[in-house]
């Protein structure tokens, strides 16, 4: 039930936002993350944005199973 | 390598590195059902060494949803004045005597909702009707219904409620780890939970009860990478909470989700399904909404509430039982047929288990 998935604001008006779920667009409310723009990736649950999805923070995951890979050939 | 070799090739490393540290057998629980989900569908629990066992707790909202919930909401479903707007998942959960969807096959007026902001547009666009939104979930969902009531609040809808049984998550799993038949060496956190919350309500696992935890994602190597920071704690002897889920999940969460949480709900002592009741562990509409609140403001006749006493539901929410140590596993109870509200949500460990076959997991063996 607290499935979330990511989603990618196309368009903003006032608290409303149409984004593009793998090329589905629906509207959603911003009331719960009112900073989200246009552009931004964000995470949706159930008719609402909950949060942003920090893109570098990504990278960090990427980055800590690289390690995990090297680790391993060392 | 294309993606798919680098996350096989990823998952492998993780695996290899999980079963270096892991010396000894240990148990760790993930407390959502969405979690329970991937870990069956991604074969999680078969892949882990044998000493890593997998257990799931209390965190499918509907399975923990008593019958006395459904049984209310079933009550409301038989006024003629009266439509239920809920999250399809509600439907075949059974009551006492009878489910949401027997009472829409009877012709009662139920809709199937993604949002609690389509049951408020229910509500505009029928002004002579009631609306009754089934307001179910944990903090994830919990803001969602406030921020929905609040708005009906702003535009002075009149016929808009909630039926309202939002629960705390890290309420129930301090009630889990009070009791002494649970033996887990750590916890998954919920992942969206923690999106609202934060970490810090889940600080008490680590600090009081020295258990390690980790707030994890919902890709197969996100579970797995959890699994393996929590492997690193369980060799090192630490406890602490760490967050492998970082993309989504700050320290403070969302912190105007949470300000929705408090300016609409007070904390309430609900009974979750197999745990009974747990102080302050659930939401109920404070005073300020209370003309929202549908048990404030519309009274009904409901039948004296009884669980299945043949349904297990609650052990396997504790993660003491397996769902085939059932009787009625797959013999009466089936997805099509649920007998107990783990089979009926696709994220109940008996559905998951029916869909998915057992996997590898021996709890309390
Ligand atoms: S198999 Fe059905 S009856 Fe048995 S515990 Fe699971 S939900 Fe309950």
């Amino acid at each position: 039930m607290c499935l979330a998935v990511p989603a990618k604001i196309v368009e903003k008006k006032d608290m409303m936002a149409t984004v593009d779920v793998e090329g589905v667009q629906r509207q959603i409310s911003l009331m719960l993350l009112p900073e989200a723009d246009e552009g931004d990736f964000i995470l949706m649950h159930a008719g609402f944005a909950i949060q942003m999805i920090d893109e570098e923070e990504a990278k960090f995951t990427a980055q800590l199973l690289k390690e995990v890979a090297e680790n391993d050939e060392s | 390598m294309t993606k798919a070799e680098e996350s096989r090739k990823a998952a492998e490393n993780l695996l290899k590195k999980i079963d270096e540290l892991i010396d000894r057998p240990v148990r760790f629980m993930e407390v959502c059902g969405t979690h329970t989900v991937s870990i069956f569908r991604s074969g999680i629990r078969q892949l882990l060494p044998e000493k890593v066992e997998l257990v799931s707790g209390p965190g499918c909202p509907v399975c923990v949803t008593p019958n006395d919930y459904m049984d209310m909401a079933i009550a409301y479903a038989k006024q003629k004045d009266i439509i239920i707007a809920t999250f399809g998942d509600m439907l075949k959960v059974p009551g006492t005597s009878s489910s949401l969807n027997a009472m829409k096959t009877a012709g009662a007026d139920i809709r199937i909702v993604y949002s609690p902001l389509d049951a408020l547009q229910i509500a505009r666009d029928n002004p002579a009707k009631k609306i009754v939104f089934l307001g179910v979930g944990f903090e994830t969902t919990a803001p969602l219904s406030a921020a929905t009531i609040q708005a009906a609040g702003n535009e002075n809808i009149n016929n808009f409620f909630v039926l309202a049984a939002h629960k705390w998550t890290n309420t129930a799993l301090e009630a889990l780890l009070n009791d002494k038949d649970i033996k887990v060496d750590g916890f998954l956190l919920p992942g969206h939970v923690c999106v609202i919350t934060g970490e810090e309500p889940f600080a008490f696992v680590a600090e009081k009860y020295k258990k390690p935890a980790v707030v994890a994602g919902f890709d197969a190597l996100d579970i797995l990478q959890a699994v393996y920071m929590l492997a690193k704690q369980v060799k090192n002897k630490e406890a602490k909470i760490e967050n492998a889920y970082k993309r989504v999940v700050k320290a403070e969460g969302n912190i105007i989700a949470k300000q929705a949480i408090e300016a609409v709900f007070d904390k309430s002592t609900p009974s979750w399904r197999g745990l009974g009741e747990i102080p302050l562990s659930g939401m109920q509409i404070n005073d300020k909404y209370s003309k929202y609140d549908v048990l404030k403001q519309i009274a009904v006749e409901k039948e004296v509430s009884k669980e299945n006493p043949a349904c297990c539901c609650g052990d396997v929410l504790k993660g003491l039982k397996k769902p085939i140590d059932c009787p009625l596993f797959k013999k009466i109870c089936t997805p099509d047929k649920p007998a107990g509200a783990c089979m009926v949500s696709v994220e109940g460990t008996c559905h998951a288990w029916y869909k998915y076959g057992q996997g590898r997991y021996h709890y309390g063996r």
